[in-house]
This record gives structure tokens, C-alpha cells and sequence, in this order.
């Protein structure tokens, strides 16, 4: 399968084609545009390595995201970012180009900050590798998590080494009755004291909190929090519709704005909003002018990213880079794929 | 065939120091340059003291402006520039270069905010590790990463390191717990790397800064999360009568799914040297004791201990104790915490090494230290955070007597080439610095090699930022290369050979 990749990215290189490295393709809305031929990893599979014990598993790129789970769910751990799974066919090698990850994610850490290693193939078809399978490795640049993100711009991404965690014993949600502002208040207040939130998303008026970790943690946070203990099996689909953006928001928004702020920058009134991570996550869904987007998150600290749109919108750029910024981007775009083969135009405009 | 040399040449530098100080000067105050030669002996080297250059002047700028000055001065005359925090790294990361200017950070050691609700703090990178702790505490928040130096070392050399601590399992590693920084480029160009948000737009830069140990830019600025402080914390001590059976107590306390708030292991020589120095209460008779700490809530912690005892009771502890209060807790640790002074006082010198390898693999590899450790002659005890199979065997031995250096240095590259065979890494958290430049050539092909210097050369074109340090040319690794063959294996076939 490796000297198939190998092959194409040679080919493609040779007739000065560009290509689009996709898994499952849950993601093929996102983006400036989609350019290039799919070079398709889904039948790149397998569990390469997985002991327990060493909380590390390593996978095939193409391997579905749902069977890695299920192999992890078999010894009690999980993917502790909780990727979003787009699709049933959603392949780890998507989540980690993607970068993207769920509820848990202000408490346990991104995608990014669970790549332990990454093995690829570069612009000019050669095996690399950049770190590994230990949790502390500060040898060379960190270019497994500089990946992490990068949409299939830079390389290809053979295998990774992923870092897991215990599932936790207990898990339990809350919900209260709150607006906006005192929601953010509320849950940054909370967010800054020993209790084990996992996650927390305000929408419609209503702040939901999910508490995870030892029974009697779990125990003694229920007593203290107070608010509506929410049934578990509803708990965890609605969770799961966060996660997964199966909930009625994401789906039925045509034009998604995300702004990735400061938790506890003030309610933005931009339009109508869900809310995760604290604060630090706000789901717009609303036809923004970019302008406006980009500068309310910047004032609160962060940065807008046009999430779901008709093409033509997508067209002039999903993100804003400032100019220095962007200069860097496209020179260790030119260092690591010279002719622009992998992914073209599918963060930015101009690379 | 000697050694290659530490510091290539760079073309058309500025070599007239007077010249250099003089332009320095143009943006930073008289106070803030050091050019006299006793001025500079003091920055010779970093806490790799093995290791001296002078250079050609210090810079020691109190603004991010005086930075980018300094920056574009040195880029303007082609003279290397090498940043430098508190000077504690031990992979001689801050090792100056002989024409070049050190940047020291020292005096940009302001707090510039702290926001309790948002849980952040933005410092400057001279603050210490431990002073944004102290400064959070009275709103029940700390900085988690706690290298074992973080009474002294700064959070700028935290971010260049990457630096972890004997929490990084449960709390991760600086990469982790860092929101932002302002990078400044040796164009003296300003960066905001990351924001106030989990994640940044476009391309993780980010992550690729933490970690660069200087390469590729400047940090003035840094936002830190805040975690809330735990309530409690206690530690189990466990002794054990073989390695082996340690190492597989770890296995099962992970495999229980527990992730204890620190994990280390120490072996019998360890222990023996920590016991004549602070009297922690190790047993002595144990070939190895463990330290098993659970964090948080008192329910969460009573829980936690509850399963770590039981793991390590059948796991075959030979002694179990369990900190009964915080003074206890803290004797546990403090032998732990001065294992690397114990040994400097049993013998004159030593180097630590920090391989990182698979835990399974520990039994192994511990047992090859120990060959190696009869075949050179020289004591080797191991303090070894096992939650994160981060190992840091010390080899003592004595420079004022002839060869035993060079047969330290050896042993030690032996030792990360043993950790690099099992799967490992030839430093989890110390750097590569000078130190372990020749050994990044056991661990990353030419290809790899060259894929970090087309990265370099996308911030640093003109190589000026700490050369000679972190990844090592493709020229000296063929030079080291054939003065040792690795399993017989030609490396490098592609480059010509000397």
C-alpha cells in the first residue's frame, strides 16, 4: 500500500498534478476549495501496536476512527480529544490532518496534544519519521503535531502513535437553567476549582455539564453543583450529537461560523449560537460578513474560521492570517512541498 | 579522524567585536551589553558545564523592542545569536557560540497579567517556572509543568525545552499547557504564535515552536494555563526486590487505569546516594522503590490510593508506605527531587542522561546499562520517571582522571543508542543542545534530518540563530558516522566520504 502511495505522489509530481489526500471524506465541505486528485488512504488499515499498559496505540492512517475506538473500548481506554466521527468511514488519519476535536477536549487536551508520532510520506514520495511511540520526546522539531492540523497540506500520513487515556469510571450531566453571560460565568468559575468537568456546551438558555472521573468525585460534585441531573442514555446522545455535529444545529445550519476565543470573553450577539468548551468555543450559525466574524473574535482574543458555506463564500478564505504570519505559512509550505502537490488551496487562498 | 568541530564558520560574519558592541548599542542601553572579558565568563556555559565557549558579547535586553534590535543587528552583520533563560539546561542548549552574541532573558521577568476566571497568566520568558505558581496561588491556580530545576529555570527556557517534570503524565508536557507566545524572527519580525483560544488559525506553529531550543526564534512573551490547584496530594513509597518486579508493578498500575499524578522509580544505588544526602526513608535493602502520587479531590485520592496499594501488593512490593500528611509526602519526594546533587556529591562529576523509551522495554534496557556500566568501569545509578519511560541513568566518574571523561561520554552515547534499539528517544526532555548532537544521528535518517533543516531554513535562512545545536548537519553525521559504524551499517551512503 505504501509503494501505491508512493507511486502516486511520484506520478502526480511528474505531470505537475496536485492531490488530495482523503479518508473517509466527512470533511470535504471544509475548506477554501477541494483541488486534485483523491489519493485515497481508506485502504491503508490496522493496529500496528497497541499495549495498554504503555497508554500508546499506533494505527494505519486510513484505519476507521469507529475501530480504533472499538480496540480501545475493549481494554477500557479511549481517544480522549474525542474526534468527531463526520461519518461512519471517518479514518484516524482524517482526525489528526483535521486536528478537530470534541466536548472533552477543554479538559483533556486537542488531537494535536495526543500525537505521540507520526510516519509519512513527503512531496517527494520518502519515508519519514518524526517522533514516536514515548510520551517525552523533545529530539528534533515537533513535526508530528506541527501536522496535526494541517489538512493534508504538508505530507501524507502514513501511521500515527496516539497517547490514551483510562475511560473514566464515572460520568454524570447537569444541566441549569442560565443565559449566556452567566453561564460563562458559572462554568469558568467552576473550570478553576478541583471538580472533574469534562465538558459543557450553553445553548437555548441552558448550560449543560458533564462530570467525569473517580465515583466518588463524580458523587461529591452531583451534591455540590446542584441543577438537573440529566438521564445518562440522553447524556451520552447528546454528547455524542456534539460531537459528532449530528445535534439539530449543526445540521441544519447552512452557513457555520467557529470562533475559537477566550472563555470568558462577553456573549458576542452575532447570531444563534452554541456554545462548548467553556466559552472557548462558539458555533455561529450565521451568514457573517467576514469582517465582522474576524474581528469580533479577534477582539476576544482568538480567531474566526468560516466552518460551512456555499463554495463561492469559502472562496475568498476560511481563516484570516496576519501577513507576517502568512508569509511563514507559505515558506514552510515551499520547504516541505516545493511544487505544491499536496492539498492545494485547501486552508488558504494563496498556497 | 578528531572530533568535528563543534561551530562551522559562517561566511562574511562580523568578526570585529568592538564594531558589533557598538551597534548593539544603538538600541539597547550601556547597562544591557557585556563585552569585558569578566563580564562574560559567567555565561560560558549553561547547567552542561562540560561544555565552555566565551562570546564575542551579552546582550541582556529589558524590552521586546531592545530584542528585536538585538535581532536585527546580528542578522544585519551575519553574527549567530543564542538565546539563553536562567542557564540551567542540561544539554548545553545555551552553550554560546564563540563569534556570536547571547541573548539573556533574564531581565524581561514581568508578570504581565494573570486572569484568574480565564485561568491564564501572560509573563515575560525570564520569569521563573515556579514564581507563576506563586503568583496564581491565591486564586487556588498553579502552572503544572514542575522541572525539577523550577526554582530557578525560566518559563522562555521551559518553552524552548519543551520541558516536562515529574507530572507530565496526568498534566502534560510545556507544549501542552502553553495557550501562546510572541516569537521574534532573527529578521526582528514580531509573531503572535497561538491566541486566547485552545487552538490558533492555520498552521500549528505553535507546536513547532515549543521544543525548537532557540532555532527558530525568540520568545518574549508567553500565555500559560492555569490549572486549579488540588486539594490533596499523597504518595505511596513501594519497595520492590528486582527492577523487574517494579517495572511490572508500573505496567499494572497504568493497566488498572489509574494515572497517578507521578510515577518514578528509583534503583538501589539511587536510593543509597539520595539516603547519605537528605534521609528520606527509602529502604535500603529494595533494588528499586517506586513513588506511586495521586492528586485531587480527597474522595478522588482515597480512591486512587485505595487501588494503587492493592496494585502494587500484587504486584509483589516487598514495603509499602503511604504519606501520612504533607510533611511526609514531601520527605518522600525530597529524595527524588535531590537525587541528581546526591550523586554529584559521591563523585566529582557526572553526566545525566535522558533516554525515553517503551516501558516494556525497561527490564531490558536496565540490564544493558548494567553491562555497560562493568564493561566501562564506571557506577551508573538510575532515576527514571517510570510513568513516562523516561529514564535518567547518572553516570559518575572523575574528569580529573585521565580518559574517564571521554569513557563517560562514551557510555553515555551508548546508552542513548540502547534506547533509540528499544524503540525510545534519546531525550524526553532535556534537549538535544550540543550535548546529544552526534546521537541525533542515530535516531533520524538524512532524509528526516533534512527535512528539519528545510523547516529551519523557513524561519532562519541564514542559519544564525544557536547553530551547531539540536540537528546536527548531514556533513557531521557522516563525519561521526565513520567513526562509528552502528551495527556495521554504512550511514549516509549518499554523501562522500572523508
Amino acid at each position: 500500500m505504501l509503494d501505491q502511495f508512493a507511486d502516486t505522489i511520484r506520478a502526480a509530481a511528474a505531470r505537475g498534478a496536485s492531490l488530495r489526500i482523503r479518508g473517509g471524506g466527512g470533511k470535504d465541505f471544509y475548506g477554501v476549495r477541494l483541488e486534485g486528485d483523491v489519493l485515497d488512504t481508506t485502504g491503508h488499515t490496522g493496529v500496528v501496536n497497541y499495549d495498554p499498559s504503555e497508554l500508546v496505540i499506533t494505527v494505519r492512517a486510513g484505519t476507521p476512527v469507529a475501530e480504533v475506538e472499538a480496540v480501545l473500548a475493549g481494554r477500557g481506554q479511549m481517544l480522549a480529544f474525542e474526534p468527531p466521527r463526520l461519518n461512519a468511514a471517518g479514518t484516524i488519519g482524517g482526525a489528526i490532518a483535521s486536528g478537530w476535536s470534541g466536548p472533552r477536549r477543554v479538559a483533556a487536551g486537542s488531537a494535536r496534544d495526543f500525537v505521540l508520532g507520526v510516519r509519512l510520506l513527503d512531496a517527494r514520495a520518502r519515508p519519514l519519521s518524526f517522533g514516536g511511540q514515548v510520551m517525552k520526546n523533545v529530539a528534533g522539531y515537533d513535526l508530528s503535531r506541527f501536522l496535526a492540523g494541517s489538512f493534508g497540506t504538508l505530507a501524507l500520513i502514513t501511521e500515527v502513535s496516539l497517547k490514551v487515556l483510562p475511560r473514566p469510571v464515572a460520568e454524570a450531566t447537569l444541566r441549569f437553567e442560565l443565559d449566556e453571560a452567566a453561564a460563562l460565568d458559572t462554568v469558568n468559575r467552576w473550570a478553576g476549582q478541583p471538580l472533574p468537568l469534562s465538558a459543557s456546551c450553553h445553548m437555548d438558555a441552558a448550560l449543560w455539564v458533564r462530570l467525569s472521573g473517580a465515583c466518588a468525585a463524580v458523587d461529591a460534585a452531583l451534591a455540590r453543583l446542584g441543577g438537573e441531573r440529566v438521564d445518562d442514555a440522553e447524556a451520552a446522545r447528546f454528547w455524542a450529537s456534539l460531537r459528532d455535529q449530528t445535534h439539530p444545529f449543526f445540521a441544519t445550519a447552512s452557513t457555520l461560523w467557529r470562533l475559537s476565543i477566550r472563555g470568558t470573553a462577553a456573549p458576542l450577539g452575532l447570531g444563534a449560537q452554541l456554545t462548548e468548551w467553556h466559552g472557548g468555543l462558539r458555533w455561529i450559525a450565521a451568514p457573517l460578513e467576514a469582517q465582522v466574524a474576524h474581528a469580533a473574535a479577534r477582539g476576544s482574543g482568538g480567531h474566526a474560521t468560516l466552518y460551512r458555506a456555499d463554495a463561492a463564500l469559502r472562496s475568498g478564505g476560511i481563516q484570516h492570517l496576519g501577513s507576517a504570519v502568512l508569509a511563514l505559512h507559505q515558506r514552510l509550505k515551499q520547504a516541505l512541498d516545493p511544487q505544491g502537490l499536496f492539498g492545494a488551496h485547501r486552508l488558504h487562498p494563496d498556497f | 579522524m578528531g572530533k568535528p568541530e563543534l561551530f562551522e564558520t559562517i561566511p562574511d560574519a562580523l568578526a570585529d567585536k568592538d564594531e558589533l558592541v557598538r551597534r548593539l548599542l544603538e538600541g539597547l542601553p550601556a547597562h544591557c551589553v557585556l563585552h569585558a572579558p569578566e563580564q562574560l565568563k559567567p555565561y560560558e556555559c549553561d547547567g552542561l558545564s562540560a561544555f565552555r565557549e566565551v562570546p564575542l558579547a551579552v546582550a541582556l535586553p529589558e524590552t521586546e523592542e531592545q530584542v528585536v534590535h538585538a535581532l536585527r543587528t546580528c542578522h544585519g552583520v551575519r553574527v549567530p545569536v543564542v538565546a539563553r533563560g536562567a542557564g540551567t539546561g542540561l544539554s548545553g542548549g545555551a552553550l554560546p557560540h564563540p563569534r556570536g552574541v547571547t541573548l539573556g532573558l533574564s531581565k524581561m521577568k514581568s508578570i504581565l497579567a494573570l486572569d484568574p476566571l480565564a485561568r491564564t497568566a501572560r509573563v515575560q520568558p525570564g520569569v521563573r517556572n515556579l514564581a507563576i505558581s506563586e503568583a496564581a496561588a491565591k486564586h487556588g491556580l498553579y502552572y503544572a509543568p514542575d522541572p525539577s530545576s523550577q526554582i530557578a529555570c525560566s518559563i522562555g527556557g521551559n518553552v524552548a525545552e519543551n520541558s516536562g517534570g515529574v507530572h507530565c503524565l496526568k498534566y502534560g508536557l510545556t507544549v501542552h499547557n502553553v495557550l501562546a507566545v510572541r516569537l521574534v524572527t532573527i529578521e526582528g519580525e514580531v509573531l503572535e504564535l497561538g491566541g486566547e483560544g485552545l487552538d490558533a488559525a492555520g498552521l500549528d506553529l505553535l507546536a513547532l515552536a515549543i521544543g525548537s531550543e532557540g532555532l527558530l526564534g525568540v520568545v518574549t512573551e508567553i500565555t500559560v494555563k492555569l490549572l486549579p490547584r488540588p486539594q490533596l496530594a499523597r504518595v505511596v513509597l513501594a519497595a520492590f526486590g528486582s527492577l523487574e518486579k517494579a517495572g511490572e508493578a508500573v505496567a499494572n498500575v497504568i493497566g488498572a487505569g489509574i494515572i497517578p499524578a507521578g510515577l518514578e522509580m528509583m534503583d538501589r544505588l539511587a536510593t543509597g546516594a539520595v539516603e547519605q544526602f537528605v534521609h528520606a526513608g527509602y529502604p535500603l535493602d529494595a533494588e528499586a522503590i517506586l513513588l506511586c502520587e495521586s492528586d485531587g479531590t480527597p474522595e478522588e485520592v482515597a480512591e486512587d490510593i485505595e487501588r494503587m496499594i492493592e496494585v502494587m501488593r500484587a504486584s509483589g512490593a516487598t514495603e509499602i508506605r503511604l504519606s501520612r500528611d504533607e510533611a511526609e509526602r514531601l520527605r518522600f519526594w525530597s529524595g527524588r527531587k535531590s537525587a541528581f546533587p546526591a550523586v554529584g556529591r559521591l563523585m566529582p562529576d557526572y553526566f545525566c542522561m535522558d533516554g525515553t523509551i517503551p516501558k516494556r522495554q525497561l527490564g531490558r534496557v536496565l540490564r544493558g546499562i548494567e553491562k555497560l556500566s562493568a564493561e566501562f568501569g564506571l557506577k551508573c545509578p538510575n532515576v527514571f520517571h517510570a510513568g513516562d519511560g523516561n529514564l535518567h541513568p547518572l553516570i559518575m566518574f572523575d574528569a580529573n582522571v585521565p580518559g574517564q571523561q571521554e569513557q563517560a561520554s562514551r557510555f553515555g552515547a551508548r546508552i542513548l543508542e540502547l534506547c533509540v534499539e528499544a524503540g525510545g528517544t534519546i531525550t524526553g526532555e532535556h534537549g538535544v543542545g550540543i550535548e546529544k548532537i552526534d546521537q541525533m544521528c542515530a535516531q533520524f535518517r538524512p532524509d528526516e534530518l533534512a527535512t528539519f533543516h528545510a523547516v529551519k531554513a523557513a524561519f532562519d535562512a541564514q542559519r544564525l540563530l544557536n547553530p551547531g545545536k539540536a540537528v546536527p548537519t548531514l556533513q557531521r553525521c557522516a563525519e561521526f558516522g565513520a567513526m562509528h559504524v552502528h551495527h556495521g551499517e554504512q550511514k549516509f551512503p549518499e554523501l562522500p566520504r572523508f
